[in-house]
C-alpha cells in the first residue's frame, strides 16, 4: 500500500496547475490533400479524464497522435502546461501512450518493457527497479515480470502497456482505444480498473474510443468528433441532457434517441404545443416515453416487442408510419398491432432546426 | 513558409533530416556502383577494335574521321593541326615515322607538311560499331551457342514446371504412405549442392550416354527442391473442396491436376518459371564438365573459352557478353517487382 | 495452346490407367515419380557413388574398373609433414585451397552481410521510389557469374578504365588481377557486388515485418535512433540475420564460377578455392584423379552439413526462446 502512495504522491506533488495541462488551438491536419482535422480547439485541466469519442474515421486517433507528437500538425498549436510543443518531438513532450495494439517489445521481458523508457532517460538502476516494481504491484503484474509478452493473456498485456506508461510519470496519459481488443467481459472489468487508477493517480488522461458507453461511464469530459470536427464538448450529463445537434443526440445514449420529423407529431396537439417555432426535427429518448390516454399524446401502432428482462423495447409506428422505439417497464403487455398513445415531458423533448442544431426551449 | 523549408520539404511533409540526405547519397552511390560497370561494358562493346585500343578510353564510342584524298588508295585519318602561328587546320595524315608525321591539306593534296605528333589531335566522330555484333553471327558459330542456351533454358524450365508441379500436387493434395519421407528426401537434396557430387554426376551422365548432349545439362537440373517447396506451399492454399467437387463430376486425377490445380497455381508457377530461366541461362559448372565439344557450348561456356583464346579480340568478347546479359536485363526491367517480391516471400520461409 | 492440349491428351490415359491400378490413395506416387526419379538418379545415388570414388584409386571413370584403396585418397589429401607450413603438405594445393576458402568466406560474408544490412536499413526508411532503389541493388544478382566476371575483368584490364583513372591522376597503374593480394581483394569485391542484393532483399523483408507501432512506442519511450536500432530493430531482426549469415557462408564456401573466369585461380594458386580444386583434380588436369576429387568433395560436404545443422539448431533455438521459457 505504501508503494502506491509514493507514486501517487509523486504525481499529486506536481503543483496544482494554474494553467491548463493541455490546450489545443485551432488544430488542423491534412493527409495527402485531404483535410482530416478541421480547426480543433479544446482545453484539458489538470487531473481530468477526457474521452474523445466518435464513429470510425472521425479523426479521434489522429487528434491523439497530434497531441503525442507522433504526427506533425499542419496548422494550429498544441500547448502543454502553457508551453507550445509543436516543434518538440514525441519523446520530449512528457506524454505517455498506451497503443491500441499495446506495442509491447516482443523480445523483452515485462520488466524490460517497462524499464526501457527509464533506461533511455538514464535514470539510475535503483530508481528504475523501484518504479517498475511499484507499477507492477499496482497493476498486479509482480509475478509476471520475467515473462515475455507472447506468454501473457490479452488483459495482462494491456496492463503491461499501462504499466509502461505509469513508470514514466508523464504529464498526460494518452490511451488509444485500449479496450477494443479485449472480450466484452474483460472490457467491463478493465473499465472499472482504469477509472480506479485515475482516482488513485489523479493524473490527466485522454482516452480515445468509438464506444459511447465507455465514454459515458468513464469521462469527466467528453469530446464528440465527427469527420474531423469537434461537435460538442461537455460532461456526460450535459451531452445526454442537452445535445447541441442531431448528430450528438443520436450518438450519445443507448438505445439511440428517436429523431423524427416535427410533422410526424402534428397529430398530437398536446405535443406540438410544446415545440418552439422553426422546429424541423424532434428528439425523444426511448426511455423518456410514457404511455398515456389517447388524446393526451401521440398515437402509435405497436409493431414488435423485445423482452430485455427489466424492460421491454417496443418498436412502434406513428400515424404517418415514422418508426419510434420506446423503452417501457415490463408491467405492461403490448400486443403487436394494437394502438396506444405515448407522451413525453417537455423537459425530455429536444427540438432541432432545419440544420440539425438544437433550438433552446422556451418555457411553455 | 521559408524558402529552405519549401526546398527541403519531402512528400511526407516532414523536413529533410540530415540522415535523409545521407541515405539518398548512399543510394545514389549504390546506383553508380551497381550500374556503372554494366554501362561501361555496353559502351565498350559498341567501340571498334581500334577505338578499344585507345588509351585513355573515352566513354562514348569514337572513331577517327577519315577522308579519301586523291592520290592515296586508302582513306587517310583526319587531324586538327596546330600550326606555328597558333591556327588550327584540318589535315589528313599520309604517314608517320617516329615523332614526325606527314600531313596534307585535303583540298590541296600536293603540299606535304611535316609536323611533330604533339601538334596534332585526332578528329573524332561518334561511331557505333554494330559490326561487333553482326560479325558474331557470321564469323563465329554464335548462333549455335545462342540456340543451345535458349534450348536448354526453355526445355529445362518447361520440364521443371511440369515435374515440380506434379510432385507438389502429390505432396499437398494426397495422403499416401511414405509421403513424409519423400518430402524430407526432396528437401534434403537442398543440402546437396552440385559442387560435391561433380564426379558421380559426371559418371551417371556418361553412362546414360548424355555426355556432350544438351540433355545432359537439362535433366539433372530439372528436379529443383526449391521449386517443389514453393509450389507445395502455394497448392496447400487451394481448397480441397474444389478437388472433391471435381471428383464427384467424374474427373480423372490427371484432369484435376491439369485443369484445376495447375491454372490456380499460376502465380507460383510464374515465379518458379522466372527463377528457372535465370538459373538455367546462368548455369556454368555442370555444363563445363558435361559439354566439351565446341558446338554444344552454351553462351556461358563460349564466353569462358573465348576469353582464353580471344584475349586480344575484346570487341567481340564484349559484344558477346552484352548479348548474353540482354535477356535477363529485359526480364528484370519488366518483371522486377515480381522477382523481388517472390524472393522476399520465399526467403522469409 | 494446342501443344499443351496435345501433351495433356498424351498423358491422360497413362494416368487413368495408373488411377485404376493404384487406387486414389497411391496415385500420389505416380505424380511424384518423375521428380523423385530425377532426384534419385542425379542427386541421391551420386552421394553414395562419391564414397565409392573416394575409396578407390586409378584413373578409370567406371567404378568397376577402379581398385579399392581404402582411405588412401584421404591420406594423400590430408598428409602434411609439418601442419604449420603448407608447403610441406603432400597436396599443398589442397591446403592452399582450403585456407583461401576459409579466408575468403569469413571476409566476404562479414562484409557482404554488413553492407546488405546497411542497405536494408536505408531502404526501410520512408524514401521515395523504394521499388526502384531496391531493384538497383538486385540487378547484379540476376547476371550470370561469367558475365559478372567479364564485366569486372574488362574494368580491371591493364588498359582498362581503372588504370586509366589512376594515370589521369599521375599515379602508377596497378596489376589488379595478376598480383596475389589485389586479385584476392577483387574476388571478394566482385562476389559482394554480385550477391549483396539478394540478402538485402531478405533482410528488408525481415525489417518490414517489424510492426510500425513498436517504433512509435520506442519514440514515446524517448529512445534515440541508435538505441532504437540496437535494442529494438536488431534484436527483432536476429532470426533473419542468422539465416542470412549461414546462407551466405554456405554459398561463399562453394564459390567457383565468378572466380574461375575472373582470375582462373591465379596468380599461381592465390585465388584457388576448394571447388576449383575439385574441378581441377577431377576434370582439368592431364590425369583425371577422380578418387582424390571425390575425397575432397566429401570433406567439403561434411563441412557444409555441419553448417546447415548449425543453422537449424540456431533457428530452432531462437523460436523456442521467443515462445517458451
Amino acid at each position: 500500500m505504501s508503494n502506491n502512495i509514493t507514486l501517487q504522491q509523486q504525481i499529486l506533488d506536481q503543483q496544482v496547475k494554474l494553467v491548463a495541462t493541455l490546450e489545443l488551438r485551432s488544430l488542423q491536419k491534412t493527409f495527402d490533400r485531404t483535410r482530416v482535422i478541421h480547426d480543433a480547439s479544446l482545453t484539458v485541466e489538470h487531473g481530468e479524464f477526457v474521452v474523445f469519442v466518435g464513429p470510425s474515421g472521425c479523426g479521434k486517433s489522429t487528434l491523439l497522435r497530434l497531441i503525442a507528437g507522433l504526427d506533425t500538425l499542419t496548422g494550429g498549436s498544441v500547448l502543454i502546461d502553457g508551453q507550445e510543443v509543436n516543434a518538440i518531438s514525441a519523446a520530449d513532450r512528457g506524454c505517455a501512450m498506451v497503443f491500441q495494439s499495446y506495442a509491447l517489445y516482443p523480445h523483452m521481458t515485462v520488466y524490460a518493457n517497462m524499464a526501457f523508457g527509464l533506461e533511455n532517460a538514464k535514470v539510475p538502476r535503483a530508481d528504475i527497479d523501484r518504479k517498475v516494481n511499484e507499477a507492477a504491484t499496482m497493476l498486479r503484474l509482480d509475478h509476471l515480470l520475467q515473462r515475455r509478452p507472447t506468454q501473457l493473456s490479452g488483459g495482462q498485456r494491456q496492463r503491461v502497456a499501462i504499466g509502461r506508461a505509469i513508470v514514466r510519470n508523464p504529464k498526460i496519459f494518452l490511451f488509444d482505444e485500449p479496450l477494443s481488443n479485449l472480450d466484452a467481459e474483460l472490457r467491463v472489468s478493465m473499465r472499472t480498473e482504469l477509472r480506479d487508477m485515475h482516482h488513485r493517480l489523479g493524473a490527466t488522461m485522454i482516452y480515445v474510443t468509438h464506444d459511447q458507453v465507455e465514454a459515458m461511464t468513464m469521462a469527466d469530459k467528453i469530446v464528440v468528433l465527427r469527420e474531423g470536427r469537434i461537435e460538442q464538448i461537455g460532461t456526460p450529463e450535459a451531452l445526454y441532457k442537452r445535445p447541441c445537434n442531431m448528430f450528438v443526440a443520436g450518438f450519445i445514449g443507448s438505445p439511440r434517441m428517436n429523431l423524427i420529423p416535427a410533422s410526424a407529431l402534428a397529430s398530437s396537439v398536446a405535443m406540438a404545443r410544446v415545440l418552439p417555432p422553426n422546429t424541423e426535427h424532434v428528439g425523444v429518448r426511448p426511455e423518456h416515453w410514457s404511455l398515456c390516454e389517447p388524446g393526451q399524446g401521440v398515437s402509435i401502432t405497436i409493431r414488435a416487442s423485445e423482452y430485455l428482462g427489466a424492460q421491454r423495447l417496443i418498436h412502434a409506428e406513428l400515424p404517418d408510419h415514422t418508426r419510434v422505439e420506446l423503452l417501457i417497464n415490463d408491467d405492461i403487455e403490448l400486443t403487436p398491432g394494437s394502438v396506444n398513445a405515448i407522451k413525453a415531458e417537455a423537459l425530455h423533448i429536444h427540438a432541432f432546426d432545419a440544420n440539425g442544431h438544437r433550438i433552446e426551449e422556451t418555457v411553455a | 513558409m521559408s524558402v529552405m523549408t519549401f526546398l527541403l520539404r519531402t512528400r511526407g511533409t516532414r523536413r529533410l533530416h540530415w540522415t535523409d540526405v545521407l541515405c539518398y547519397l548512399y543510394l545514389s552511390l549504390g546506383v553508380v556502383v551497381m550500374f556503372a560497370p554494366v554501362l561501361w561494358l555496353v559502351m565498350s562493346s559498341l567501340k571498334s577494335e581500334a577505338a578499344l585500343a585507345q588509351f585513355p578510353p573515352t566513354f562514348l564510342p569514337y572513331t577517327q574521321k577519315s577522308i579519301i584524298v586523291p592520290g592515296n588508295d586508302k582513306p587517310l585519318p583526319l587531324f586538327s593541326v596546330t600550326t606555328d602561328d597558333g591556327q588550327h587546320k584540318v589535315m589528313a595524315q599520309v604517314s608517320r615515322i617516329g615523332i614526325m608525321a606527314t600531313l596534307v591539306d585535303p583540298a590541296a593534296p600536293e603540299t606535304r607538311v611535316k609536323v611533330n605528333i604533339n601538334q596534332r589531335e585526332p578528329i573524332n566522330e561518334l561511331n557505333f560499331a554494330w559490326n561487333n555484333f553482326k560479325d558474331l553471327f557470321d564469323k563465329f558459330t554464335f548462333g549455335t551457342y545462342l540456340w543451345n542456351s535458349v534450348f536448354i533454358t526453355v526445355v529445362a524450365t518447361a520440364l521443371t514446371l511440369l515435374f515440380n508441379s506434379m510432385a507438389a500436387f502429390a505432396l499437398s493434395k494426397y495422403q499416401f504412405k511414405g509421403q513424409k519421407t519423400v518430402f524430407l528426401l526432396i528437401i534434403a537434396t537442398l543440402m546437396i549442392p552440385p559442387t560435391i557430387i561433380l564426379v558421380p554426376v559426371f559418371l551417371v551422365i556418361n553412362q546414360v550416354g548424355l555426355l556432350n548432349s544438351l540433355w545432359g545439362v537439362i535433366l539433372p537440373a530439372v528436379a529443383t527442391p526449391t521449386g517443389v517447396f514453393l509450389l507445395r506451399q502455394y497448392m496447400l492454399t487451394i481448397p480441397d473442396e474444389l478437388l472433391e467437387a471435381a471428383r464427384m463430376d467424374h474427373a480423372s486425377e490427371w484432369r484435376i491436376y491439369w485443369r484445376i490445380v495447375l491454372p490456380l497455381s499460376a502465380p507460383a508457377l510464374a515465379v518458379l518459371a522466372i527463377f528457372s530461366v535465370m538459373w538455367r541461362w546462368n548455369d556454368f559448372l555442370l555444363p563445363l564438365i558435361v559439354l566439351s565439344k565446341n558446338e554444344s557450348f552454351t553462351l556461358q561456356l563460349a564466353l569462358n573459352s573465348f576469353q582464353g583464346e580471344l584475349n586480344t579480340q575484346w570487341h567481340y568478347l564484349l559484344a558477346m557478353t552484352v548479348i548474353t546479359l540482354l535477356p535477363i536485363t529485359l526480364v528484370f526491367a519488366f518483371l522486377q517487382r515480381h522477382i523481388t517480391t517472390g524472393i522476399a516471400s520465399a526467403g522469409v520461409k | 495452346m494446342t501443344l499443351l492440349a496435345f501433351l495433356f491428351n498424351l498423358l491422360e490415359p497413362a494416368f487413368r490407367l495408373g488411377q485404376r491400378l493404384l487406387g486414389l490413395k497411391r496415385l500420389g506416387w505416380l505424380f511424384v515419380a518423375p521428380n523423385l526419379l530425377v532426384i534419385g538418379v542425379f542427386c541421391l545415388v551420386p552421394i553414395v557413388i562419391n564414397v565409392l570414388y573416394a575409396t578407390t584409386g586409378g584413373v578409370n571413370l567406371l567404378p568397376s574398373q577402379r581398385t579399392f584403396t581404402g582411405l588412401e585418397n584421404f591420406q594423400i589429401l590430408f598428409e602434411c609433414r609439418d601442419y604449420s607450413d603448407i608447403s610441406t603438405c603432400r597436396k599443398d594445393v589442397f591446403w592452399r585451397a582450403i585456407f583461401n576458402t576459409l579466408q575468403f568466406s569469413v571476409i566476404q560474408v562479414a562484409l557482404m552481410v554488413f553492407f546488405a544490412l546497411l542497405t536494408a536499413l536505408v531502404l526501410n526508411r520512408k524514401i521515395i521510389g523504394r521499388g526502384f532503389w531496391r531493384g538497383v541493388f538486385f540487378y547484379p544478382v540476376l547476371l550470370s557469374p561469367v558475365v559478372v566476371a567479364l564485366i569486372w575483368k574488362w574494368l580491371l584490364q591493364r588498359n582498362g578504365v581503372f588504370n586509366a583513372t589512376l594515370i589521369a591522376f599521375d599515379w602508377q597503374p596497378i596489376e589488379w588481377l595478376t598480383q596475389a593480394r589485389p586479385a584476392f581483394f577483387w574476388t571478394v569485391f566482385v562476389s559482394i557486388w554480385a550477391h549483396m542484393g539478394f540478402y538485402t532483399l531478405i533482410l528488408l523483408a525481415g525489417l518490414q515485418a517489424i510492426p510500425r507501432d513498436l517504433y512509435e512506442a520506442a519514440a514515446m519511450d524517448r529512445a534515440s535512433p541508435w538505441r532504437t536500432l540496437m535494442r529494438v530493430t536488431l534484436p527483432l531482426l536476429m532470426p533473419n540475420l542468422v539465416v542470412v549469415l549461414v546462407l551466405a557462408a554456405i554459398r561463399a564456401i562453394q564459390i567457383f564460377d565468378e572466380v574461375f573466369v575472373l582470375t582462373g585461380g591465379g596468380p599461381g594458386s592465390a585465388t584457388t578455392f576448394i571447388v576449383q580444386f575439385i574441378y581441377q583434380t577431377g576434370f582439368a588436369e592431364q590425369i583425371h584423379l577422380y578418387g582424390l576429387a571425390a575425397a575432397a568433395s566429401l570433406a567439403l560436404a561434411a563441412f557444409l552439413v555441419l553448417l546447415t545443422l548449425a543453422q537449424l539448431r540456431l533457428t530452432r533455438a531462437d523460436e523456442m526462446g521467443a515462445k517458451g521459457r
